[in-house]
């Protein structure tokens, strides 16, 4: 396996406010806080007292056992699921009168757990569908086919071009994303995310299926998105070798909440998460 | 051989309003997964518009039917914000529900204005015949007319859904809302547009079917629209080249069934050909295969 560069020069350090971010995002707002984030689906409490915090530039993860409302997390944040209690700040901004379309516009951008590209749209016009909002002109001016539509089209064509070169994809631009190969589909939702221009990218299992060197190819370009777009990465993950390897602060769930959060050090060093995840030794 | 060619050329004129009513009931079936059976009706109110418009204010043909299109675009969309948008998370016979009592609303409504009885609608196409074959083959100019409208609009129809930006969003909703809303796009806003367009080819389709069979009257629209949803499910729906298919099939059928087997049995041959074609290719003839996720 390739030795990932190391990005975490820094460890986590609080904030006054006690929020854990990399030192060099100290002086910036963060991209992400949430104060006592929960939400029940009638009498069962999903996710409880979720209290996170993701730096400017930091690649942050969110991990647990199956079932421990990782996946639920990410809907709160992306407005899929209202939240029943807490609040949720992006870029220091109350989101609580936002819904899933105006977050996106407002910078947050997810991929699914299981994929969910436009299957019977090209791999160009699935990543045109995230410049949506970007390239706007009206539905008058495209059909009088004014020149700015035709010069807005061929920005679009040429920015879904140079987003999918991020992946090494931009040959497969005219190819029906349904019959891409497996990887490529789970490369091409990142790509779609990012053609939304977040400043914040919430990644869930990107490496699901993938073979280590892909996986290990993924977290060189992972980290390649945030230095080149200067963006948050929130993501979760089962693969420990990316989580660790990638990640600079870490938050462990367990039903619905917060066990653990810190460095990938000191979560690996954390006996609650251990047992979390292997269970309690015989007689401890 | 001449009443072959004429029963061939009113089947194409027939078979091309079909196509332009299936265009709308594909396009919203495909992005907003409803079936608006008020759609007919909206052809109706679409066909008096330009009537009253023409016949009672005198304004030329291009003037009424542009403002029959304006109507009938906002009706589209105040029909689907009124009726359809606050039941968005119901299930679909909620929805088939109300579509079928908007449907007799509109229907009603036209009576208590425009009256219960039929009215005798003017071509908007007010130029001769052209003959053909030492005059032994007359086509009607509105046929020429309305063969052309419905080419024009299918491939304006398929560059603006294949090319655009907005044509984009309607297929990734069409696709996966979900998905589409976490990528920005405004659903709702879509489904409106979609409901705005479908409406406006109602309008068209009203004022050109009305000049090729003149009696117009509160229930006109409902057979056609009954006929062009068949027309949309027999060419695939969803579908815009399947409508457009399906549609000018149907018109073909039912005019050549009514010509050479039966002018009574001219509606059920159309069915009973629709069904057939339905146990053979379910998802309609251009339709997409319909993977269930497993």
């Amino acid at each position: 396996m390739p030795k990932v560069p190391s990005i975490n020069e820094s460890p986590l350090v609080p904030k006054p406010s006690g929020a854990l971010i990399p030192e060099r995002d100290l002086l910036s707002t963060p991209v992400l806080e949430t104060h006592h984030l929960g939400i029940d689906f009638g009498g069962l409490t999903a996710v409880d007292d979720f209290n996170f915090t993701v730096g400017k530039t930091e690649i942050a993860g969110l991990i647990g056992p199956n079932g421990a409302g990782k996946t639920t997390v990410f809907n709160l944040l992306t407005k899929v699921y209202k939240p029943t209690r807490g609040t949720i700040l992006l870029n220091g901004e109350d989101t609580s009168g936002m819904n899933t379309v105006s977050l996106n516009k407002a910078g947050v951008a997810r991929t699914f757990q299981n994929i969910r590209l436009f299957d019977n749209l090209t791999v160009e016009d699935n990543v045109k569908l995230g410049l949506h909002n970007a390239n706007s002109y009206s539905m008058a001016t495209s059909i009088l086919r004014l020149p700015n539509f035709w010069k807005q089209e061929r920005l679009a064509h040429e920015k879904a071009l140079e987003l999918l070169s991020i992946f090494d994809m931009q040959d497969m631009a005219g190819l029906k994303a349904s019959s891409l190969p497996y990887g490529a589909q789970r490369r091409l939702e990142i790509v779609r995310a990012l053609a939304t221009n977040p400043r914040l990218l919430l990644l869930d299992e990107p490496a699901a299926g993938m073979n280590p060197s892909e996986t290990a190819e993924l977290m060189e370009n992972i980290m390649k998105i945030r230095d080149t777009f200067q963006i948050a990465v929130l993501l979760i993950e089962h693969d420990m070798n990316l989580v660790m390897g990638i990640c600079e602060g870490i938050c462990v769930l367990n039903f619905g909440r917060i066990i653990a959060k810190g460095t990938p050090e000191d979560i690996q060093a954390n006996p609650t998460v251990v047992e979390a995840y292997l269970g309690r030794k015989k007689g401890d | 051989m001449i009443s072959f060619l004429d029963h061939l050329i009113s089947g194409i004129n027939l078979g091309s309003v079909y196509a332009l009513i299936a265009l709308g009931y594909s396009m919203v079936y495909g992005i907003a997964k409803m079936l608006n059976f008020a759609h007919g009706d909206v052809i109706m109110i679409g066909a008096y518009i330009s009537f009253c418009t023409g016949h009672y204010l005198g304004l030329p043909a291009v003037v009424s039917v542009l403002l029959s299109v304006a109507v009938c675009t906002i009706l589209g969309i105040v029909i689907e914000g009124l009726a359809y948008k606050p039941l968005r998370q119901a299930g679909s016979l909620a929805v088939l529900i109300t579509a079928i009592g908007v449907s007799y609303f509109l229907q009603n409504a036209a009576q208590l204005i425009f009256g219960p009885n039929p009215v005798q609608f003017p071509s908007i196409v007010k130029m001769g015949n052209i003959s053909l074959l030492d005059g032994k083959l007359l086509i009607k100019s509105i046929s020429i007319v309305t063969i052309l409208c419905g080419i024009t609009i299918m491939l304006v129809l398929t560059w603006f859904t294949g090319k655009t930006r907005t044509g984009r969003a309607m297929r990734a909703v069409s696709e996966d809302k979900g998905a589409a809303q976490l990528m920005g796009i405004n659903v709702n806003r879509t489904i409106s547009i979609t409901f705005a367009i479908g409406s406006a080819l109602a309008a068209i389709a009203g004022v050109l079917l009305c000049s090729s069979y003149p009696t117009l009257m509160p229930t006109t629209g409902s057979m056609p629209g009954i006929k062009a949803f068949t027309a949309a499910v027999f060419g695939g729906i969803g579908s815009i080249p399947g409508a457009m298919l399906g549609g000018v099939l149907l018109g073909l059928i039912e005019i050549f069934g009514k010509a050479y087997i039966s002018s009574e049995l001219g509606d059920a041959i159309v069915f009973a050909v629709l069904i057939v074609v339905l146990l053979f290719k379910p998802t309609g003839l251009l339709g997409k295969q319909i993977r269930e996720k497993v």
